[in-house]
């Protein structure tokens, strides 16, 4: 790792001063990824602002339907959030299942949603709830926000604060993970918000990242069951191609995962 | 240089590192506590499991001056009286370990399982909570036995604690 200063933001103020006075410095959160990059040299910022000692930044609240996800909210305090698991159990569900044990309980909502990697699981929950990406300085829907792989609309001195969303009726996320590496070749979460509202968020298989199905939205929300989705076609183009699986074998896999998250909400 | 304070295995620490001190340095490095291994280096392997504030994370991807202010539990912390920990004494009952460099992480992990989930463990549960600890010597079978043992003897120390 090359040299860089590690300040401590004691507020939202407090964190983008710090920032704004560095010659190249990034936000750190859980720092699950952006560790092991800058131990690899791959990212080799001035400055680190830690932001996961701002007061209640890591607060879930449920009120009712109504949910709010601080943004240094750890995946283990998603994952087991009392309240969240009767609103909304499919994200649990997601929640823990990223990474392991150990990197849950590092590893942030906030900090998995900036990095926006393409087969990081929140974003496609984000696109699915139709999530608002609350920042330092303004809110976004979470369309807004994803805008390709590892690439976001926040700008350079800009954070993640909270996500809020009102949660489905029903809704489920189904991933293949790689065998190897645990991350999701293809991940979908399918979110049913009653009255043909049906949003598909897909991650993990698109060269541009984080996708909203449209074409599996206009199915499902005419019948929510597996079978609406076999006349839909995933397009090979937009596939990623690597060594793990071909566009071809991402596109189906797209589908398979679909159609298990429907099951699975559906049950 | 980054001033932190540590309090490890019950003692507070305190010294001048660079800013880019991983915890796992600061530890077998500054404090000499080297039962806390480096496996992999890339936060796969969980070698360097220790326990920041009660809860279990990979030591080689978190900051020393990240970890400033906590209370760090290392492999060197969990014995107590002259007794091996009741998950230290099922490795070695079980035949746990072969080269024995995953166990310290293995432990710290186990430990963390039965905090989390209670001292009743199935297989199932063991082998889904040790996704972030590789052995490249065991097959994994001895270790889940182990994790099983030991926290069956855990629950016993906690009943005791109860009455």
């Amino acid at each position: 790792m090359y040299e860089t200063n590690y300040h401590r933001a004691k507020d939202a103020a407090d964190a983008a001063k710090k920032l704004r006075s560095s010659d190249d410095g990034m936000y750190l959160s859980g720092g699950m990824t952006l560790l092991p990059t800058m131990k690899q040299r791959l990212a080799a910022p001035s400055d680190l602002v830690d932001l996961t000692h701002i007061k209640d930044m890591n607060k879930i609240s449920v009120t009712r339907k109504d949910v709010v996800i601080g943004a240094t909210a750890t995946h283990a305090e998603v994952a087991s959030h009392a309240k969240l698991m009767k609103v909304c159990p499919s994200l649990c569900a997601l929640a823990s299942h990223i990474g392991d044990p150990h990197v849950r309980n590092r590893g942030t909502i906030g900090g998995s949603i900036a990095n926006n990697d393409p087969a990081a699981d929140y974003p496609s929950a984000m696109m699915a709830l139709g999530a608002t990406i609350i920042t330092n300085k303004r809110k976004m829907k979470a369309e807004k926000f994803f805008t390709g792989m590892f690439d976001t609309a926040l700008a350079e001195d800009e954070f993640v604060k909270a996500v809020s969303f009102t949660a489905p009726k029903r809704g489920a996320y189904s991933k293949f993970p790689n065998p190897a590496s645990r991350y999701a070749m293809a991940g979908v979460y399918v979110a049913d918000h009653g009255k043909g509202d049906v949003r598909v968020g897909v991650t993990g298989a698109s060269q541009n990242g984080v996708y909203r199905a449209k074409d599996m939205e206009k199915a499902l929300s005419k019948s929510f069951d597996a079978a609406a989705l076999e006349g839909c076609n995933v397009d090979e183009g937009d596939m990623l191609s690597d060594i793990h699986g071909s566009s071809a074998y991402r596109a189906n896999l797209v589908k398979v995962m679909a159609k298990r998250a429907v099951e699975a909400a559906a049950s | 240089m980054a001033k932190v304070e540590i309090t490890v295995n019950g003692k507070a620490t305190s010294a001048n590192v660079e800013d880019r001190t991983l915890l796992v340095d600061y530890l077998r490095e500054t404090r000499n506590l080297t039962g806390t291994h480096v496996g992999c280096d890339t936060s796969q392997c969980g070698a360097c499991v220790v326990h920041v504030d009660g809860k279990a994370v990979k030591s080689c991807t978190m900051l020393a001056a990240q970890a400033s202010g906590s209370d760090v539990k290392t492999i060197e912390g969990v014995a107590g009286n002259g007794a091996l920990h009741p998950m230290q004494e099922a490795f070695h009952q079980n035949h746990g370990l072969q080269c024995g460099f995953c166990t310290p992480g293995m432990i710290m992990a186990g430990i963390d399982m039965v905090n989390r989930l209670g001292p009743k463990l199935d297989e199932a549960t063991i082998r889904a909570e040790l996704e972030g600890n590789i052995c490249r010597c065991t097959g994994y079978h001895n270790i889940v036995k182990s994790i099983a043992a030991g926290a069956k003897e855990m629950g016993k120390g906690m009943k005791k604690a109860a009455q």
